[in-house]
């Protein structure tokens, strides 16, 4: 690892102010994906402000929402009661991501400013949009088994790699964040990006803009909720393809309904037009099954990812049928 | 927190040197950017990267680690994991991927099973680190020592020690209620032997004891 210097702050204001004037710094929180980045060379930041001593752990209650500080550790957000109760989706993919030690130091803001795992991205060998723009997609005609069959451009066509993004984007959640030009909020839908022609941002954050927090509204997503994790091990590895399902049931009917997907877009897959579809249907596998289809609409697969066309429909209709209690 | 005067040679040797001014001249430099035309800019940065090349800051250090507090001195590039085994020459602890992926590296920190290759020694400032040296009382191995030596739960032994911190969390954490349970938490510590079903008894042992890990 090249050398950087290291500074720590206890305030917002200074955490701001320390990355908007130094452009070679990053923040720091839990390091799980930075100092990994930065041991392959990936990324190569001058300075880390180290940002653990901000005060933004709490996991509350506020009016119909619940709220999460950016700092919140992953494990102790999975645990927590409050969570588990109100919003046990989020306690399930938190569950499905990583292993227990990595969740003991992964924070949630951290959580959503992952990079991709493309491996390409990784190897600084390699072309890649992402990391150097200009270079070429070295996965676009190359090992491409993990990669995107959603909102792709021929510049990038990598996934995001959360678990519990995909569980936020299902329940509207928002993230708050304050910068040189003040607070704002953005919705969980806005917060990723599609690749585009600027496949090297993944989000719509701002230069200088702290995550401070998430807040996930009220919803009647309690009793019939599953994350489904496909991987290539049981356990302990990124999503070949994942989906977060949320049903609120009337009896057989399907009174309302949210669906997420991992592994298959540059972006945490938000699937409206198919939660549209299921509304006021009966709970049933071939239900379950139509909707799986219009979930597919303008996929697309790169060759060795190919097999995602059918695994992603595949698990869908499983999440469906777990989460609805008719596996 | 009061720095105590370390009866550590090691820390003797690392305590802060020209580095730190060092770093002072270089964050006026910086200052100095702010306020310089942009034409001139390339070449001062350009000479800046140089200097911040060959510089080397190191940062104080206050840790307990296995019970023991020690005054050091690290450079922020440092991580946990190579503090322990190069510069305290606690060995215990093993680097197997470097990259988050085997567990082999797994410590305790302020009571939390985390990983050392990932944590960088400065941000553990204040902290309470304990690795698979700290855990036997003298001569009388730790429970899950005991356990992991009856049930046969190593071969090569390489992954053991942070199974073995693991191992105790995954107890101390109320996440060993089932073998299924057990496989799952223990999910992020890999072992090329496939010692697995044995270290799972070896678990299962010890949380059927009840004796306190
Ligand atoms: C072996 C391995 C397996 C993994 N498996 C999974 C998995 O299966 N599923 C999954 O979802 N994840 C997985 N992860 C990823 C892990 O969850 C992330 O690395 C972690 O959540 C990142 O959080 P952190 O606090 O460590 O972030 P850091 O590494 O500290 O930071 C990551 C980035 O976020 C920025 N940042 C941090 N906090 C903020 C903030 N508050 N505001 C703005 N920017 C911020 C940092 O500047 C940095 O750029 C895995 C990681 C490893 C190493
Ligand atoms: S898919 Fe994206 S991240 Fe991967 S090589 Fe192509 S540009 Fe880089
Ligand atoms: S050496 Fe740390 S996880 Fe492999
Ligand atoms: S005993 Fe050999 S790696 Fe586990």
């Amino acid at each position: 690892m090249i050398n950087f210097g290291y500074s720590r702050v206890s305030t917002i204001k200074a955490a701001v102010e320390a990355l908007s004037k130094d452009s070679n710094a990053q923040w720091i929180a839990g390091g799980t994906n930075l100092v990994d980045l930065m041991k392959k060379g990936v990324t190569t930041p001058e300075k880390l402000i180290d940002i653990n001593n901000l005060p933004l752990k709490e996991i509350k209650k506020t009016g119909n929402k619940l709220y999460i500080g950016a700092l919140a550790l992953n494990s102790e957000v999975a645990e927590n009661e409050l969570v588990r109760k109100e919003q046990p989706l989020l306690s399930l993919a938190l569950q499905a991501g990583a292993s227990q030690q990595i969740r003991n130091m992964a924070t949630i803001g951290g959580n959503m400013m992952q990079r991709t795992r493309c491996s390409y991205f990784y190897n600084t060998d390699m072309p890649c949009n992402k990391r150097e723009p200009g270079t070429g997609c070295g996965a676009l005609k190359g090992f491409n088994r993990m990669h995107a069959i959603f909102g792709t451009s021929e510049k990038c066509i990598a996934v995001h790699p959360s678990d519990m993004c995909i569980a936020l984007v299902a329940l509207d959640a928002a993230v708050l964040v304050t910068g040189p030009k003040g607070d704002r909020r953005i919705s969980f839908q806005n917060f990723h990006r599609l690749p585009g022609d600027t496949p090297q941002k993944d989000n719509t954050l701002e230069r200088g803009e702290l995550i401070t927090g998430i807040e996930i509204p009220d919803n009647s997503y309690q009793d019939h909720v599953h994350y489904l994790k496909v991987r290539d091990r049981t356990s302990y590895a990124f999503a070949l393809v994942s989906v977060a399902a949320a049903v609120n049931l009337q009896g057989d009917t399907i009174q309302d309904v949210r669906l997420g997907m991992g592994g298959v877009a540059h972006k945490p897959w938000r699937l409206t037009e198919t939660e549209n579809f299921l509304k006021g249907k009966k709970a049933s596998e071939a239900t379950f099954r139509q909707a799986a289809e219009l979930a597919l609409k303008g996929a697309h697969g790169f060759g060795h990812n190919n097999f995602k066309l059918k695994l992603a429909p595949n698990t869908l209709v499983e999440a469906l049928k777990i989460a609805a209690g008719k596996a | 927190m009061t720095r105590k005067k370390s009866p550590n040679p090691q820390s003797e040797e690392q305590q802060p040197n020209e580095g730190r001014r060092d770093f002072l001249k270089q964050s006026t430099l910086l200052t100095a950017l702010a306020v310089t035309p942009p034409s001139l800019l390339e070449a001062a940065e350009l000479r800046w990267d140089e200097k911040a090349a060959s510089y080397l800051e190191k940062m104080p250090l206050d840790l307990e680690i296995n019970g023991k507090a020690q005054q050091l001195s690290v450079e922020p590039r440092t991580t946990l994991l190579d503090l322990l085994r190069e510069q305290l020459g606690q060995t215990g602890t093993k680097k197997g991927c470097d990259h988050g992926q085997c567990g082999a590296c797994t410590v305790h920190v302020d009571g939390k099973r985390v990983l050392s290759c990932l944590s960088l020694a400065v941000m553990q400032d204040g902290k309470k680190v304990t690795t698979i040296e700290g855990l036997a009382n003298g001569d009388q191995l730790h429970p899950m020592q005991e356990a992991f030596i009856k049930h046969d739960g190593f071969q090569c032994g390489y992954c053991t020690p942070g199974q073995i911190m693991s191992g105790i969390a995954c107890i101390r954490e109320a996440h060993a209620n089932s073998e299924e349970e057990i496989r799952e938490y223990m999910s992020g510590n890999i072992c090329r032997c496939g010692a697995y079903p044995n270290i799972v008894k070896a678990i299962v042992d010890v949380k059927q004891g009840g004796q306190k890990v």
